[in-house]
């Protein structure tokens, strides 16, 4: 029973009272999706992030056409965080793929430097809030500037929430204490959660370099 | 407790199949893929009953919690229809007061309550075990959203405690008044309330995940999303909306709270206070508007949709007959919610949009007039000719379908630009949302707590208090509503703390008095009420198994009032959907979801 109604319009027209439908029924096992519960529940969280993300960007958009608008100038500081952060994606990707063929002792190393990797996007994050700092861009100089302080604030805090399953997947990996199914579905989760707010910086980035 | 489950039930169903000479046709029970969940079981009283992770009583958690704050809001209610009713009486309500009072009245009352009360309370208690699942299926993380939740009331009760004291800018707490000096509460108030309400909104993402994932993937076998129980579609289909729109207040709450803190421009334009221009510039405070309402309008639906699904249920269980047109009130909840996110501008009317911007979200709300109406006419249909039973669950469901009506007609008055253009700042408004949002989602609150209250406790509530309850709940909504829509149409504003000797108020100030006395004797009645629920807990009659007589899976569990894990040993499987009463050729009045056809052989299906 692994095929799942996945047209919402054909479930929603099913007639649960019919014998024919009920010997169909009977035979459910309960799922509606053939997913399991944390991957739909990573699923959940990041539909819910775009919502949070899209309506700053929508946000964005409608307050840049005021005249007041004076956008910023990225600093080469945050091309190399981009490029750590897609090598880093690249890694936990690696390390996924590692955990799958059940080579748990080398994705170890791999995730260690995932972790290394990312601490340093956002020490490269705070060295770009410092830099903003020291040419006196402020948070309320300009919305362009406090745009650019919110969205990386809100990224970055995205990411240390990812760094919390992370950290909880390495040291299970250390202590040897873990269930290796639940092991490889936390690492293929974490590396999902890290491709999507790549996605996310990008969407940012972009909108931040392109206006 | 004990950790094994009670296996009586699998006894006697084998019991059943053994004696007698007639061996029923074996049952074909698919083969389960879910796999058996794995429970924390409490050992101490504190993991038992305080950090909790049984979300039946994360549930009565909630549900007491928001209780507790909307009595508050209860309280605040009186203080506004004291100085509305008889002004310059009570040295007390000041102008600062007031709007304090109807700030927090309506934030308490919409979030705090009604909100937590309908996904979190009976959320809660209801998803696992109307769809057949021993927990919710991240139990730690919903023990942390209750958490999260009553760390955000404590904040919004602390900020009755700050110099200041909270916010008075309304309950839209539209920029820039918000955090103008002059607004009571400008300085600390606005803040924590903004904390507070990010805080409900992490707390109730938490939540809703569970919510989501429990209704589609860990139901029992054989419980299709089609058999589920209006109920489950109402409070599913809520979270889903809730899940989508409380970002946008999430992200006007983060970008309010830097506008405060940090002196950005995001909504406060440029501005000049006591002569003195500040340092804001160029913000839009109607951006904040479209953000608010792009939540505040899914969250009238939020609460509505899983009052519309319960009263389904209790009119269905109380008349003894099965829902009128079920597919019908599944599709209609579902066009509601995807119809609510098109429809928030209405609230803006007089916000000076583009008139045609107005044109397009009149149509749309005009439109959510089709399947709301579908509802009410099902609810009626489903009564007629049914086998009714005026017990107090019924009494509030009848209640709330005259009350919602009510509310819905003055909508369409107020979904229309030009008809709400002239009576959007008057008492018209404050009538229409309150039956509609206020009074019509109480009554199944209330009904729904008389229903499943012997669920929860094993006890009846005492019928008389609740006769009362209901009587005067419901003539008394009306003797405080009613009045309010003429007064709306004589042009009395809202919002205003006092109207001194206008012309307006000629006719309105005995209606006023009329009003606050209404309300004083409404509001005393919900104490009764707490009164009921909290001594028949001890001192009720002693409810039996399934006083109602009800199918779905919440009243059949191995244990009643049921415990830790919900079922017995085995889960059940579902056979049928939850509405079989009175079905032909059966010799029984009602066949629970979980009786196999086999032992209900002469039961035909059932026309809907």
């Amino acid at each position: 029973m692994s095929k799942k109604e996945l047209n919402i319009f054909k479930l929603l027209s099913q007639k649960p009272w019919e014998a024919d439908q009920a010997a169909i029924d009977n035979e459910h096992d309960g799922q509606t999706l053939d997913l399991s519960k944390a991957k739909l529940g990573v699923r959940t969280i990041m539909v819910v992030s775009t919502v949070i993300f899209s309506l700053f960007v929508v946000s964005y958009s409608d307050r840049m056409l005021v005249h007041d608008w004076r956008s910023l100038s990225e600093p080469w500081l945050l091309w190399i965080n981009t490029i750590i952060l897609i090598f880093t994606s690249f890694v936990f990707h690696k390390a996924k793929v590692l955990s799958d063929k059940n080579e748990l002792e080398k994705a170890k190393n791999y995730l260690l430097l995932v972790g290394f990797l990312t601490f340093a996007f956002i020490t490269g994050q705070l060295l770009v809030w410092q830099h903003y700092v020291n040419i006196g861009q402020y948070v309320s100089t300009n919305p362009a500037n406090a745009f650019f302080y919110l969205f990386t604030a809100l990224h970055g805090l995205h990411i240390l929430g990812g760094l919390f399953f992370w950290a909880r997947a390495t040291t299970k990996l250390f202590t040897k204490n873990f269930n290796v199914l639940k092991i490889r579905q936390a690492i293929e989760l974490c590396a999902i959660y890290w491709h999507f707010l790549l996605i996310v910086w990008f969407v940012l980035f972009g909108l931040m370099i392109a206006t | 407790m004990s950790d094994e489950y009670k296996d009586n039930k699998l006894e006697t169903k084998s019991a059943d199949s053994s004696s007698g000479g007639y061996a029923p046709p074996a049952e074909h029970i698919p083969a389960k893929e879910n796999a058996e969940q794995e429970l924390y079981h409490a050992k101490s009283f504190w993991t038992k009953w305080v950090f909790c992770q049984d979300a039946k009583i994360i549930g009565v958690q909630y549900a007491l919690t928001a209780t507790a704050i909307g009595m508050i809001g209860l309280v605040l209610s009186w203080g506004m229809r004291l100085q509305l009713g008889f002004p310059e009486t009570f040295s007390f309500l000041g102008p600062a007061t007031y709007y304090q009072s109807v700030t927090m009245h309506g934030m308490i009352m919409v979030i705090y309550l009604l909100t937590a009360l309908f996904l979190g309370g009976f959320g809660n208690y209801l998803i696992p075990l109307m769809v057949g699942a021993r927990d919710m299926v991240f139990p730690y993380v919903n023990m942390v959203s209750f958490w999260m939740f009553l760390i955000a009331v404590l904040v919004l009760i602390a900020s009755f405690f700050v110099p200041g004291g909270p916010t008075g800018a309304g309950w839209t707490l539209y920029p820039p008044q918000a955090i103008m000096p002059g607004t009571p509460g400008s300085e600390m108030g606005i803040v924590l309330m903004l904390i507070s309400l990010s805080l409900f909104v992490i707390g109730f993402t938490m939540g809703g995940l569970n919510y989501v994932i429990t209704i589609l993937q860990s139901r029992t076998r054989g419980m299709t999303l089609m058999r589920m129980p209006l109920t489950i579609w109402g409070i599913f289909t809520a979270t889903i909306l809730a899940l989508l729109a409380f970002p946008a207040l999430f992200v006007a709450c983060i970008m309010m709270t830097l506008d405060n803190l940090l002196g950005t421009s995001f909504f406060m334009p440029e501005i000049f206070s006591m002569g003195e221009k500040l340092d804001y510039a160029g913000g839009s405070p109607i951006l904040f508007q479209h953000l608010f309402w792009f939540f505040g309008h899914p969250e009238v639906y939020i609460v509505a949709l899983p009052a519309f699904g319960i009263v389904s249920d209790l009119i269905s269980v109380h008349a003894r007959k099965n829902v009128f047109g079920y597919r019908m009130m599944v599709w209609a909840i579902v066009i509601i919610g995807a119809l609510s996110f098109i429809v928030w501008a209405h609230h803006m009317y007089v916000s000076g949009m583009n008139p045609w911007f107005g044109f397009f979200f009149a149509t749309t709300t005009l439109i959510i007039a089709v399947p709301t109406a579908i509802k009410v006419y099902n609810w009626v249909l489903t009564l007629w000719r049914g086998n009714i039973h005026l017990t107090i669950p019924m009494l509030f469901s009848l209640g709330f379908i005259v009350t919602f009506v009510n509310g819905g007609i003055t909508g369409l008055f107020l979904g229309n630009v030009i008809i709400d253009i002239p009576l959007s700042d008057t008492y018209f408004v404050v009538a229409h949302f309150h039956m509609v949002m206020g009074i019509a989602p109480l009554m199944v609150v209330f009904g729904a707590i008389y229903h499943w209250y012997p669920l929860i406790t094993g006890y009846h509530l005492n019928q008389t208090l609740g006769k009362i309850h209901f009587w005067v709940t419901f003539v008394g909504a009306y003797a405080i509503y009613f009045p309010m829509h003429y007064l709306g149409f004589i042009g009395v504003p809202r919002r205003y703390y006092e109207m001194y000797d206008s012309p307006y108020m000629t006719s309105g100030v005995g209606l006023n008095q009329f009003i606050t006395v209404a309300a004083l004797i409404v509001g005393f009645t919900q104490i009764l009420f707490l009164y009921n629920i909290f001594t028949s807990w001890y001192k009720g009659e002693k409810s039996e198994r399934n006083p109602w007589k009800a199918n779905s899976l919440e009243w059949h569990t191995a244990d009643y009032p049921p415990t830790h894990g919900n079922f017995g040993k085995e889960l059940p499987v579902v056979y049928r959907w939850p509405y079989d009463f009175s079905v032909p050729g059966s010799d029984k009045e009602y066949i629970p979801q979980d009786v196999p056809p086999s032992q209900v052989p002469t039961a035909k299906a059932e026309q809907t």
